[in-house]
């Protein structure tokens, strides 16, 4: 019906020269992206955004780019994507996990329009998902973490239980405990995205109790600020590479990167090639990078790091290697089992050695 | 579990850290309702104040400015608050909210430019040996100035309501604004005073998120902590003192959630994060079943639109 | 000098007249904003207000509109009740997020159990889980005196907790590899609350709202009850010597606001969001509060201030995503359309004069 309607409509817009349709019709192609978070969050949609702007550096005239940040998950991003397939967007990146099912709907409206969802596994003809594999980069973290430790803590600020922020627990975890056996983490779930002040507080309990290095996966550098004024804290950006506080207490970070694989779906789409697909790309592919390690991290332990970054960007080896047992002492993988995507998309547990309990 | 690793001195001393933004947002806040007037925007002041404060901080590299500007900035949005439901007779509930609204969306404009900069330190104040003494050194002297300031202004406005002249004065345009008008007193001049005070000290309270607790400049930093600071105000009965005890028990609660989690403690973290307001409701509830029904303390006038009838 | 005078009575001219100005002051001022972040104003203008309701894709912008606005006039109308008798029910959106979890679980307990019965029967849970969420404050108020604004604000931090434990793990879709959130109820024919004329906007939500319309204008114009509202409100010493009970009628607003809320918050659920998930909650319950004074606590003027508010969050996305204007721009925009609304308002009651008063 809506379609039917559209096209009633496109002839009068042609008629009446209607800005956006005309545009739509044959200038550049038009590419939509949703935000979940301000564009100056400094973290997760800073990132999508330089991405963006990478897109319009890349295609220059040939592209017409739009966004729409803060955008709710839920009747407000099915309206946004609605909107902008209707003023002629022909491909839209979703980019928060939380626009899964509005994305399914939307595109299942506009079969002509591409969807890129981030971080999902609903798939249809006309969505593909995609996602980066930043466990990757905690298990360098990890490593650092456990080499630099002095008082065997590392503390970690989680967001909220679900599979991404467990996978990067585990993968530190490991990772810090094959550097220095003697390691222990203590998680801290701030349960927010985004609450600068309570993420400096998390960050400041987890260092009073004798944690020296943090790990964060929420998004603001309140956790950064707050080892700088306690001294002799190391901590890893997160998200961006938050590089203002390196060499100390920032000594690395996961940096993503979505420019490349942008730049690739919306030549894909102009090509005509574009097809739905399920990318999930790590380190090698340069989704995932690996800011800076800074004068702060001994020459030694940096040259094993890289050396770490260099095997897994190879596909030489994959952070969840067996042997790997759950928290429960149960068998996960084998000795040299890899673990395969689905577990590690829904991954629920801890690794042993892990103490404390997930909420869920 | 090992809960030995929690330091009370310590945990005592990030209290007072955690608090100091509400505390100083909700003192403010106390004024102006005490001369009757309900300021719903002060998340909209703070995170003003916050950007302001940020902005000058960066601008001039003095904290000192920073905190200058940042109230300056509170003050001048409050004002705005203060045309609306003074001068044209505004309701102050729905004034408030659209205030806040408006806030959030300026400040961000305003902090396009200053994404990812650092600001200035704000250092500790140097008291040298008094920080080294065991426990109180830690606890009492080892903070920054604001967190001095914001105990010296709740002090000082407890003095000035309780003692001074002005201060009665203030307080008897809140109680009855007709009869302090009867009185010869300007309601309306005295009201813009309290106003632009609330909005000056709610900035100051954002720049303490931007410019020592976070230091940085997000968009919607400040996150909610106005709502809580509203809150405070009407949790500490509208007294100083008891705002006080208020601002230290939400920040108490925040940071010992935060603190038992990273020790381990065996409780469902729902539990914990949600434990700050439960407890803050379950105090309030206990002081208030105490009393008889005629005490509720808030100003008469709270909220009441005034107009000189001539 | 300039100085109000009051009118004897309001004046009919500019309480119609007053929102049409407002929207122009305001027109003036957001497009000066505009127009220094670089856009033309008259395109944005066009896009917020023009674009929505008349502009080429207004068949599908219209409906929206419906959705965007039911569940501020919901619980704006419930809202206005407590407002008008001095009842301060702050958290109404705390009791959208306990009511939709409580309608929700109910849908998620039969499922996939098919039957006409169960959607009512969520429809029933929801309007409780906001009333029972609202009787906290409620009973706190009569019982023991503790202030209400503190109780129903700081339960909506504890209902959003209840909700984040709800996405990840007590609702959560067994089916969804881990992920947070509950199962989609939109896509459970059974649970669901479907457009009832595809294309139209019009939900189950929508038809609830124009009820509580109704309903809140015959109560307050021809019903006793409405009376001891209004006059607790004017005179709360009349109102108890005329026998009105203070605590069952804060006892009633709550009820009242709390239901409604509970109700969006399920209606939401069901249809436009489909799923329980952390951040299910959008701040309608704040926004609602807005929109009961900018409808100057009127039935009908809620309608009009929701649709209203509706509008500048629709048009305002539009204007972000077609020309580029940050969202903070449309929120201080929003703040300015709200000031100049409630700062005209004046002119309804008083007259402006110059010179100075006579007396």
């Amino acid at each position: 019906m809506q379609r039917r309607t559209l096209l009633g409509t496109a002839a009068a817009a042609a008629v009446l020269a209607g800005a956006n349709l005309a545009v739509a019709q044959d200038g550049p192609l038009k590419v939509g992206f949703i935000f979940v978070g301000p564009i100056g969050d400094g973290g997760w949609t800073y990132e999508h955004n330089q991405a963006r702007l990478a897109v319009e550096e890349e295609f220059g005239d040939k592209v017409e780019t739009v966004y729409q940040e803060s955008v709710p998950e839920g009747a407000d991003a099915e309206r946004a994507m609605t909107q902008m397939a209707l003023s002629g967007a022909k491909l839209i990146f979703t980019t928060s996990f939380g626009y899964m099912d509005p994305t399914i709907n939307v595109a299942a409206k506009f079969p002509d329009v591409k969807f890129e969802h981030a971080t999902g596994f609903k798939r249809t003809d006309n969505v593909g998902t995609y996602s980066a594999r930043f466990y990757e980069g905690r298990a360098i973290q990890g490593h650092i973490a456990g080499k630099l430790t002095k008082t065997n803590k590392i503390g970690y600020i989680g967001s909220y239980p679900i599979p991404e922020v467990i996978r990067g627990i585990n993968s530190a975890y490991i990772h810090a405990k094959k550097a220095n056996p003697d390691v222990e983490f203590n998680v801290v779930w701030a349960y927010t995205w985004f609450d600068p002040a309570k993420e400096a507080d998390a960050a400041t309990a987890l260092i009073e109790q004798g944690n020296d290095v943090i790990l964060q996966h929420t998004d603001s550098t309140a956790p950064q600020a707050a080892a700088e004024k306690a001294g002799n804290v190391y901590t890893f950006g997160q998200a961006s590479d938050m590089a203002e506080f390196a060499p100390m207490p920032r000594v690395s970070s996961i940096i993503d990167n979505w420019a490349p694989y942008y730049i690739e779906r919306v030549r894909a789409v102009m090509d005509g090639t574009w097809q739905s697909d399920d990318t999930w790309d790590g380190i090698g592919a340069g989704m995932v990078k690996i800011g800076e390690i800074s004068s702060a991290v001994p020459e030694e332990v940096k040259a094993e790091a890289l050396a770490l970054k260099d095997k897994i960007a190879s596909g030489e080896y994959h952070p969840f290697t067996g042997p790997l047992k759950k928290q429960d002492g149960s068998d996960w993988l084998a000795e040299g089992e890899t673990a395969d995507d689905g577990t590690l998309l829904g991954m629920n547990f801890y690794v042993e050695g892990l103490t404390g309990d997930i909420p869920n | 579990m090992d809960l030995s690793v929690i330091s009370p001195a310590v945990l005592l001393a990030s209290l007072m850290v955690a608090a100091t933004p509400i505390l100083l947002a909700a003192i403010g806040e106390l004024v102006c309702e005490k001369s009757g007037v309900l300021n719903l925007g002060v998340e909209g002041m703070m995170i003003t104040g916050a950007i302001c404060g940020f902005a000058m901080a960066v601008e001039t590299g003095s904290p000192l400015v920073g905190f200058l500007g940042a109230a300056a900035g509170g003050a001048l949005l409050a004002l705005l608050f203060g045309v609306l439901t003074q001068l044209l007779l505004a309701n102050q509930v729905a004034s408030g909210l659209a205030l806040t609204l408006f806030g959030i969306g300026i400040s961000a404009l305003i902090g396009q430019g200053y994404r990812g900069v650092k600001p200035p330190p704000t250092t500790r104040l140097d008291l040298g040996p008094l920080s080294e003494i065991p426990f109180l050194g830690r606890l009492l002297f080892s903070h920054d100035w604001v967190v001095y300031f914001g105990l010296a202004l709740t002090l000082g406005v407890w003095l000035f309501l309780r003692y001074s002249r002005a201060g009665l004065v203030l307080r008897a345009v809140g109680e009855s604004h007709d009869a302090a008008h009867a009185l010869g007193y300007k309601v309306v001049a005295i009201r813009f005073a309290a106003i632009a005070f609330g909005g000056a000290c709610a900035g100051l309270g954002g720049a303490y998120l931007s410019l020592v607790r976070v230091p940085q400049w997000t968009d919607g930093m400040t996150a909610g902590a106005g709502w809580i600071a509203l809150a405070i105000v009407v949790f500490g009965s509208w007294r100083p003192g008891r705002i006080l005890l208020g601002a230290y028990l939400f920040g108490g609660m925040t940071v010992l959630q935060l603190n038992l989690q990273a020790a381990q403690l065996p409780v469902p973290v729902e539990v914990l994060s949600m434990s700050p307001f439960v407890l803050t409701i379950v105090v309030l509830v206990i002081m208030s079943a105490g009393r008889g029904r005629a005490s509720t303390a808030a100003p008469a006038m709270l909220g009441r639109v005034f107009h000189a009838s001539s | 000098m300039i100085r109000l005078e009051k009118r004897p009575e309001p004046s009919r001219g500019w309480t119609a007249l007053t929102p049409v100005l407002a929207v122009v002051l305001t027109m003036i001022a957001g497009g000066a904003l505009f127009a220094l972040l670089g856009k033309d104003p008259f395109v944005a203008m066009k896009t917020i207000f023009w674009d929505p309701i008349l502009g080429e894709y207004a068949f599908y912008y219209r409906g929206q509109l419906l959705v965007k606005a039911a569940p501020l006039v919901l619980i704006a109308v419930g809202l206005s009740l407590g407002f008008r008798a001095g009842v301060w029910n702050i958290g109404a959106e705390g009791q959208y997020i306990v009511g939709a979890l409580c309608g929700g679980a109910v849908g998620l307990a039969f499922y996939p159990a098919e039957g006409w019965y169960i959607f009512p029967l969520m429809v029933v849970a929801g309007a409780l889980g906001g009333w029972l969420w609202a009787m906290i404050p409620g009973i706190l108020k009569t019982r023991f005196n503790t202030n209400e604004i503190l109780v129903s604000l700081l339960l909506v931090y504890v209902a959003e907790q209840l909700l984040a434990a709800s996405a990840l793990r007590w609702l959560k879709n067994p089916e969804g590899q881990g992920f947070p959130g509950s199962r989609n109820l939109a896509q459970y024919p059974a649970a669901s609350n479907p457009e009832l004329i595809a294309g139209t906007g019009m939900h189950w939500g929508v038809v609830a709202a124009m009820i509580a319309v109704i309903f809140a204008y015959v109560l307050l114009n021809r019903h006793m009850t409405g009376f001891h509202i209004r006059l607790a409100g004017q005179a709360p010493r009349a109102a108890r010597f005329s026998g009105v009970s203070p605590s069952r009628l804060v006892l009633f607003c709550f009820s009242v606001s709390g239901a409604l809320a509970g109700l969006a918050g399920l209606f939401e659920l069901t249809g436009p969001a489909g799923q329980i998930s952390i951040d299910f909650n959008v701040g309608y319950g704040f926004t609602a509060i807005i929109v009961a004074f900018l409808g100057r606590l009127h039935p009908v003027g809620i309608l009009l201030a929701g649709l209203l508010m509706a509008l500048t969050y629709i048009g305002g996305e539009a204007a972000q995503s077609t020309l580029g204007l940050p969202a903070a721009a449309i929120q201080a925009f929003q703040g300015m359309l709200l000031f100049f609304l409630l700062a005209v308002d004046v002119l309804i009651n008083f007259r402006v004069r110059f010179g100075r008063a006579m007396a």
